[in-house]
This record gives C-alpha cells, structure tokens and sequence, in this order.
C-alpha cells in the first residue's frame, strides 16, 4: 500500500484530518483540558470566585483528610451505591432472564425504558408525592394494608435506603435492556441442547445464560456503578441532604463546599479526591473484567 | 390448549408472567398518578386523593402552570403566587436539547470520521486523551465551566448554557468513531479514486452510510441534555433561559414546605415527559434497539 504513489487526497490527509478535528478540539480544550487543570490548580488554593486564588499549599488536603462531613459523605455514598446498583442489577437480571424466555415485545420494552427516559428532578418530585406521608398513594396503600404511614424521605432511618431504590426504580428497566441484549447474543442451539439435556429453565439460566452474559454484566456493572456514585439530582430534590446529613452523598457535599459555601478551592480539592476513587474503582473493576472473559470465548 | 390448561401446565410460565406484569405495572403506574394528580383540583387534594380518577377532573392546573392565567386566577387554583411559565421554560428546553444535540453530534461526526479513517500524527495520542475524559467525574469540571461561563459573562444565556456540550462530549466521539471503523474501506477508496475530495467523502459517502448512529447518538445527546438539571439550574436560572428541569427544582422551592402545590407540581411534571414520550412512540424501536451498542461495546 506504502509503495503505491499517494493519490492527492491521500497527501492532503493529515490537513484535512486537523480541519475536521477543529471543532471538537476546541470544545475539548476549552470545557474539558482547561477545567480539568484549573480545578487541579484551584485544589491548591483558597478561592471564593470572588478574589483570585490563592495558593496554599496542600492545606485543603491536609483538611479534607481531617473532615468528619467529608468521609460522612463518602460512607454515604458507599452505602447508596451498594444498596442501589445491588437491588438493581438483581431486579434488572431477573427481568431481562424473563423478557429473554417469554416475549420479544418491542411495547413491554418500551415501557420498560420510560423512567429512564425522564428527567430525575422528575422522579425525584414524583416519588416525593407518592411517598408524601398525608396524602401520598403508597402511604395510602400502606395504612389501607395495615400498615402505618410514614414520611420516608424526612426519617434519617428511612431516606438513604428509599432514595436508593427510587433511583432502583428509575433505572432498572434501562438496565434489564442492556442485560437483555447480552442475552440475545447467546446462540440459541445452547438453549436447545440444556433443554435436549433436560434442564429446567432455572438449570438452564445458572449454566447456561449467567455464564455467558458475565463480561456483559461485568461492564453494565462498571457504568451503572460509576453513574451511581454520582447520584445528585434525586437527592436535591427530595432530601437535600438531610436528614442530619444521612443522605448528603459525596456529589451533594461538593456542590454546597463550592456553590453554598463559595469554597471553590476546597470543593475542588474534594472533587480531585472523587477522581481519585472513581479511578481506581474503575481500574479494579476492569482487572476483574478481563479476569472474567465469557466461557464462550 | 385453552388459557386456563396452559396455565396449570406451566404454572412456572405464570408465575414469570406475573413477575413482569408486576414490574410493568411498578414501571408505569407512577406516572399514571401523576397525571391523575395533574387533573385534580387542588382544592380536592386533601377530600379526594385516593380513587383511581379525579371526581371533577380539570384542566386549571396545566393552564396555571402553563402561565396562561393571570397570578390571581391562578392563586385561587392553588398556585403559590410566584410567576410561573412552563411554555416558556419548555421552549428553552427543546431549543436547548435540539441546539446541543444537533450541533454536537456533527462535529463529533467530523472527529470521529478523522480518529477513525485519517491518518496523522498523535491521532492515537489524541483519540486516548479524549476517551481518558470520560473518567473524569462531570462535577470537577463544572466548577471550573460555571467560572468560565460566568467570567465571559454568559450566565442566563443560551450560549453559556450550550457551551460546554455544544462542539463535543468524549462519548459521543468515542461511539461514532467506531463506527466509523467499520465502514469497509473500499467504499471510500473507490471515492477517492473518482477524485472526489476528504470533505466530499465524509459528506456524501459516509455520512449517509451512518445514518442510524448519527440518528441514535443525537437522539441520546437530546434526552441527556433534556435530564440535564446542575448545569441549567447554576447557569441559567433566570425566566429567560430556564430549562424545564431548573423550573421544576424552583418551583418546589417556591411551593410551601408544609402544603406543597401537589397538583401544580404534577402538572409541571407531566410536562416534562410529554416530548419524551413523543420520542419514544416516534423512535422507539431505534431508541430501544441502539441500547445494543450503546451500553455493549
């Protein structure tokens, strides 16, 4: 190919390559390079968007290490993260082994996608109505069953864990297609032969389905769980944080340091942390990825 | 085989039926309370809250919400006093969503097209940097962004709000470069042999050709940027650029804590995913099936 003389287009690739890169480039430097340096800059000084920065050193570290709010917030996060990814890959697997055997239906699907497809201050207001502890539909269930109605989003006890599964509920159907998909790729002539074989359906998904889909569900996994940890927008709009800071997770925290509290050099130093975390989350998750390659091969 | 044979035969497939009609029903009925709510008088909140229709259904709440009372008639229908304008924050939100998605996935189309088929150097340098981005928590570069936006004195405009996402954002180079790898290289050879040139190629030969990702990638761009709530609400809270999810969050705050506007607030919210649901009945098979390649690969 090298040995052939270049048509012209060819020569004028790499000018060409660099105008068709402009834009992006531009985009790229100015809201990503730019920020992502600045913010590194800003985590090394004290700055209140007012004056300019000034440099401090390692202090807002040395601080944040100290920070009873912060690993607050870190825990949890931890915790909403386990109960929310946990509950929801389960109920998402579950769904997507069920769509796999019984229906090809583009409808059930469709609905299935609705919650992810609405805004999560949406959500957020919704449930808050439908959990209202007076006049809420699921209180109203509840006390009609027996039961005693309660405020959940104000109940320290109560708040984290429903924040977790609303956001469970907003997106387990999204999650169920993803799986899903990775069950169509399964050839069908393995569900033959276990049904040849004689296995029941629960057989077959542990030997055959499960298996199969792991590198799938190892990196639906990754992505929701990064998605996870960045859980804002529900928490804002039901609990604030509250109450006493049990739901005021790690997203929340940096943005009241920086926009609360004008301490954008301390929130930029929490937010380098987050980095950190998610970095290496997603190093130990890739590792195990690679470690569990389908059996298929 | 009559229904009820089938079902004593296969009590298992009942049972998995029940599950995912369970789960559908779980899925969609919140949003059939909302719009329930959405209908109610609010003075019927407190005495009619619990049957599966309103007792006079109405249409008030959609028209308060929608600012097409005067503020009295609307005080008398439950609102808060606070002027409120969904017509005009749901204008900003489609003209927001549509800007952002059409504009950002032509010049991620140029890129990808470049990172995938041009040959140049640092192009792997490049294409590494830009998906390294994707690690990069949301949250660390909007503290640096809003300064940006806010220092360029663009805050409460439509190009301060689009900035950021508007030329490029690291996912969307990454999905279409690959499938721009795809594209048999021979299709492009046979065009360049013809004489036409790179600008020619890209916009006749493979633009064409990648309808479907282009089609896809936008329309996820649109939902992001229609879910997009931070971002909105810290830079363009102002009537004049707020986007329906930034309203929805303002207007909780406006409504009392100890009575919220319930029914105002379900009919703003019943707004919100109005044009979603356009979306899917109108794309839904597209939406569905780009879920595939999406979140796999």
């Amino acid at each position: 190919m090298d040995s052939r003389p270049r048509p012209p287009a060819q020569r004028g690739a790499a000018r060409a390559a660099w105008l068709f890169l402009l834009p992006v480039l531009v985009g790229f430097g100015l809201f990503y390079l730019y920020p992502a340096a600045r913010g590194l800059w800003w985590s090394f000084t004290d700055y209140s968007l007012l004056a300019e920065p000034e440099f401090t050193g390692t202090q807002n570290y040395a601080e944040l290490v100290g920070d009873a709010q912060f690993w607050n917030a870190l825990k949890v996060t931890a915790l909403y993260v386990v109960l929310n990814i946990g509950s929801q890959t389960l109920l998402a697997l579950v769904l997507a082994a069920l769509m796999h055997r019984l229906t090809r239906s583009v409808m059930v699907r469709a609905m299935l996608l609705v919650p992810w497809l609405v805004p999560n201050v949406t959500v957020g207001l919704l449930w808050l109505w439908l959990l209202d502890a007076d006049l809420g539909f699921v209180n109203h269930l509840i006390s009609s069953l027996g039961g005693e109605s309660t405020a959940y989003f104000a109940s320290p006890t109560w708040a984290l864990p429903t924040v977790a599964l609303v956001n469970t509920w907003a997106y387990t159907g999204y999650t169920a297609l993803l799986l899903y998909a990775g069950m169509l790729q399964t050839p069908g002539y393995l569900y033959e032969s276990a049904a040849i074989d004689g296995a029941g359906e629960t057989r077959t998904f542990f030997t055959v389905t499960l298996p199969l889909l792991r590198p799938v569900l190892a990196l639906v996994l990754v992505t929701s769980m990064i998605g996870s940890f960045q859980i804002f927008d529900t928490v804002a709009v039901t609990t604030e944080g509250g109450p006493v800071n049990v739901t005021k997770v790690i997203y929340f925290y940096i943005y009241q340091k920086a926009f609360h509290q004008f301490e954008m050099g301390y929130a930029a130093a929490a937010g380098v942390a987050l980095v950190a975390i998610l970095g290496a989350l997603v190093y130990v998750q890739l590792r195990l990825l690679k470690a569990s390659s389908s059996d298929l091969g | 085989m009559t229904l009820r044979r089938f079902l004593h035969k296969h009590p298992g497939r009942l049972a998995a039926w029940a599950f995912l009609g369970i789960a559908i029903v779980a899925t969609v009925f919140p949003f059939y309370w909302m719009i329930r709510t959405a209908l109610t008088p609010a003075g019927d909140l407190y005495t009619d809250s619990t049957g599966l229709w309103p007792d006079h259904p109405t249409l008030i709440n959609f028209s308060r919400v929608l600012g097409f009372l005067d503020v009295a008639e609307a005080q008398a229908a439950g609102g808060s006093g606070a002027r409120i304008d969904f017509i005009r924050y749901l204008m900003n939100s489609v003209i927001y969503s549509t800007l952002v998605a059409a504009v950002q996935t032509f010049c991620c189309a140029m890129a990808g097209y470049a990172l995938a088929r041009l040959r140049f150097r640092g192009r792997d340098l490049m294409f590494t940097v830009i998906v390294g981005a994707l690690m990069v928590p949301p949250i660390f570069t909007l503290l640096p962004n809003f300064a940006l936006v806010k220092n360029l004195g663009l805050l409460n405009t439509m190009a301060g709000l689009a900035a950021p996402t508007l030329l490029m954002t690291p996912f969307a180079v990454f999905f279409l470069r690959q499938f721009f790898l795809s594209i048999p290289a021979a299709v492009e050879e046979a065009a360049v042999i013809d004489g036409a040139g790179r600008w020619m190629i890209f916009w006749r030969v493979v633009l064409p050709m990648t309808r479907g990702p282009l089609i896809t990638i936008a329309m996820t761009t649109a939902v992001w940027s229609w879910k997009d709530f931070l971002w909105p609400l810290l830079v363009g809270p102002k009537e004049q650029t707020r986007t329906l999810t930034a309203a929805l969050g303002i207007f909780l705050q406006q409504s009392p804590n100890t009575r919220p506007d319930w029914t105002g607030l379900m009919a703003a919210s019943t707004l919100s995913i109005v044009p979603v649901l356009l979306l899917l009945v109108f794309f839904g098979r597209r939406l569905i099936d780009s879920l595939n390649f999406t979140g796999i690969k």
